[in-house]
């Protein structure tokens, strides 16, 4: 019998580890048939460190400055997270100005994390100067952070009981002028990349998302709002001082790329007005509880407290044995759940479409790795 | 025709390392940083610092290549562009040999790079690097149509193949006056054929790491960053020549006037390639094959109609 025709294989192309794409070290596994990939399934765990582990030979004190290395990018948004779930445990209010405090520094450090996002996924589609802007845009977050917190990236500044020092008159004035800066720097973004029709050829309808699937794999954060789902753990099951503040959802419709990208950009304009609102609302007060043992001995008991980071929820579940060290703490990072979207959604497509959906979900690698 | 071409191989030198230069120096400024200030007054000398590192990089040559073609690759890439300096008019003397098929062999000369990026690409043995080469031969040979079809409608205008005819032709004005849309589609492929962004699919950092010369260090990397600069100045010349009037112009100097136009479509190429993202691979041959080609045969019959009303 005769054979006629060429036998169809497909090849194995190794993304990464070590790839500028892959926004810290994971590699996907690409089957390709030419340039169209068949499989992909990202394979992680190359930046493990352990950090549950620490946690159960660390008191509580000692493993703060661990939360700020987890989501580096959003380290106050975890350090939060730890910090409400240990107040939680042994039973510790923050004061009023303490919550604004967390507050206007946490969306702060938001609006940091989506700046790097856009600068490092633009340089992902070939466009090598948005993250310059983007990055001079975050010089000003970061000046302004690092007067108050001391630290310019891995922050480690809450304590359990609130914040260790208050906001002064420089810090106010200059996150104000900030404000007013970025709504300008807005007009760049929007006319250079949201309406460059190159943009819009490389996202609109590429890595579709249905509602059915990104609940399936429950994906949160910007990766689930961009699917039109109006999920936020600030509104959903708010905590802090969030339910003083008035702002809004930001939602896409199709899904795609470009939905998660612009759902990006508004979250960046909410985040300003949060930050305004709490500026002209700050109370005068005490910033920390008063009382709070300097070392934890919580009862026994479990608890888990969930916060929206830049990613999505963040969750932190510690079990606690009635010693000043805890038994486990497990923390629940939005990447982990965001990445296993990523088989389902790249099958059929051209490598640079991969680059551009994994771009778009956001995901930071050493989270997940832990 | 000797003294041409040692003065040829002057220029292209000093051509590359000022073009480096003003890349890092444009790329820089529109990035809202200084660039190169150290070495020399405000850079100036880095380029040669640059180009003495890389004389003293080892030259690797991993196991499994193909010998033969990997060393070929970085001088066929090389050498057709520094032939097509023969017919460039620089000014109205300085033109080293004045061919009838002058535009011919410029174009049949900058179609040779395909090969030797295939070349580059297939020896390196290497999966990126033969994905950057499959990429640079399909944009380039979907590019080259459009290209050759601009030119044939100035071509007609003039009626000889000759550079210094067609710059005479330009005495009452100048050719992209009346041929801008083909001026638009000269540079949109000339940019495809000198692979810069947005077009800089074979060599696209965040995807193919980089591409078709993943696996060359050394003398030999520069030699295809040397081998894109002077193309880059190829098609800019032949742009120049073929609609801003070569060395025409009042007061200066031919050559300066030529030099000018030169650099200014080079300092367009470099502010594209810093403010657009790439554009995907199969949109980038769609809009080769159904968008380019139609407009530049439009163009064409709308030349030719109009010459042969006149």
């Amino acid at each position: 019998m005769i054979e006629i025709g060429i036998e169809e294989k497909t090849y194995t192309l190794n993304l990464g580890p070590q790839h500028p794409s892959t926004h810290g070290v994971l590699r996907v596994l690409l089957e390709m048939d030419g340039e169209y990939i068949t499989k992909a399934e990202p394979v992680i765990g190359y930046g493990h460190r352990g950090h549950e582990h620490m946690a159960e030979n660390r008191n509580y004190q000692q493993f703060l400055p661990n939360m700020g290395r987890v989501d580096y990018l959003h380290a106050l948004a975890y350090n939060q997270g730890y910090c409400m779930a240990v107040e939680k445990l042994v039973g510790l209010t923050v004061p009023e100005r303490g919550e604004f405090i967390r507050v206007i520094l946490s969306e702060l450090n938001r609006i940091s994390s989506h700046l790097v996002w856009i600068g490092a996924y633009l340089l992902d589609l070939g466009a090598f100067t948005p993250i310059l802007y983007a990055f001079d845009d975050r010089e000003h977050i970061l000046d302004l952070l690092d007067r108050i917190t001391g630290s310019r990236l891995t922050y480690c500044f809450y304590r359990f009981g609130g914040a260790p020092r208050d906001l002064d008159e420089e810090f106010i004035t200059g996150v104000r002028a900030f404000i007013k800066r970025l709504r300008s720097r807005f007009r760049d973004y929007e006319s250079l990349v949201t309406k460059n029709a190159i943009f819009i050829n490389r996202t609109r309808d590429v890595g579709v998302i249905t509602r059915d699937q990104a609940v399936k794999y429950g994906l949160t954060g910007p990766t689930l709002r961009g699917s039109g789902i109006a999920y936020d753990i600030r509104k959903s099951e708010p905590y802090s001082a969030y339910p003083a503040f008035d702002f809004q959802i930001p939602i896409g419709e199709k899904g795609d790329v470009f939905d998660r990208y612009l759902v990006r950009i508004l979250e960046m304009e909410q985040s300003l007005r949060i930050i305004e609102q709490a500026l002209n609302q700050l109370p005068n007060g005490p910033i920390m509880a008063d009382k709070v043992p300097k070392r934890l001995k919580p009862a026994a008991g479990e608890v888990y407290q969930a916060v929206e980071s830049a990613r999505g929820e963040f969750g932190c579940y510690i079990v606690s044995q009635g010693d000043i060290k805890p038994y486990r703490i497990k923390l629940r990072v939005p990447s982990f759940g965001n990445l296993s979207i990523l088989p389902e959604v790249a099958v059929d497509t051209l490598v640079a479409d991969l680059v551009a959906i994994l771009g778009s979900v956001d995901v930071v690698i050493p989270e997940i790795d832990r | 025709m000797i003294i041409g071409l040692i003065g040829v191989i002057a220029l292209v030198a000093t051509n590359a390392l000022f073009l480096i230069w003003m890349e890092r120096k444009v790329s820089a400024h529109m990035q809202l940083r200084l660039g190169p200030m150290e070495v020399g007054p405000h850079g100036a000398v880095q380029t040669v610092a640059d180009a003495l590192k890389l004389m003293g990089k080892e030259l690797i040559t991993p196991e499994e290549v193909d010998r033969p073609v990997y060393w070929l690759a970085p001088i066929v890439i090389f050498l057709p562009v520094l032939l097509a300096f023969l017919v460039i008019p620089f000014s109205r003397s300085l033109i080293i040999k004045d061919m009838n098929v002058g535009i011919v062999l410029i174009l049949a000369f900058s179609t040779l790079t395909v090969l030797a990026l295939l070349m580059a690409g297939w020896s390196s043995n290497n999966k990126y690097s033969a994905f950057g080469a499959i990429r640079a031969v399909a944009q380039n040979v979907a590019y080259e149509i459009p290209l050759l079809i601009t030119v044939m409608s100035v071509i007609l205008m003039v009626g000889s193949f000759k550079l210094s005819d067609i710059v005479a032709a330009q005495g009452s004005y100048w050719f992209v006056l009346v041929q801008p849309l083909a001026f638009i589609l000269f540079i949109t492929c000339a940019t495809a054929e000198t692979n810069r962004n947005p077009f800089d699919l074979p060599e696209a950092e965040s995807e193919l790491v980089a591409g078709f010369h993943t696996e060359y260090t050394g003398m030999r990397f520069a030699m295809f960053f040397l081998a894109e600069y002077t193309n880059m100045f190829i098609t800019s010349a032949v742009a120049a020549v073929l609609f801003l009037g070569g060395w025409r112009g009042p007061i200066l100097p031919g050559v300066v006037w030529f030099l000018l136009k030169v650099y200014a479509l080079i300092f367009l190429m470099m502010w594209f390639r810093w403010t657009f993202p790439r554009v995907r691979f199969d949109q980038l041959i769609t809009v080769a094959w159904k968008v380019l080609i139609p407009l530049a045969f439009a163009n064409l019959l709308i030349t030719a109609l109009v010459l042969k009303l006149r």
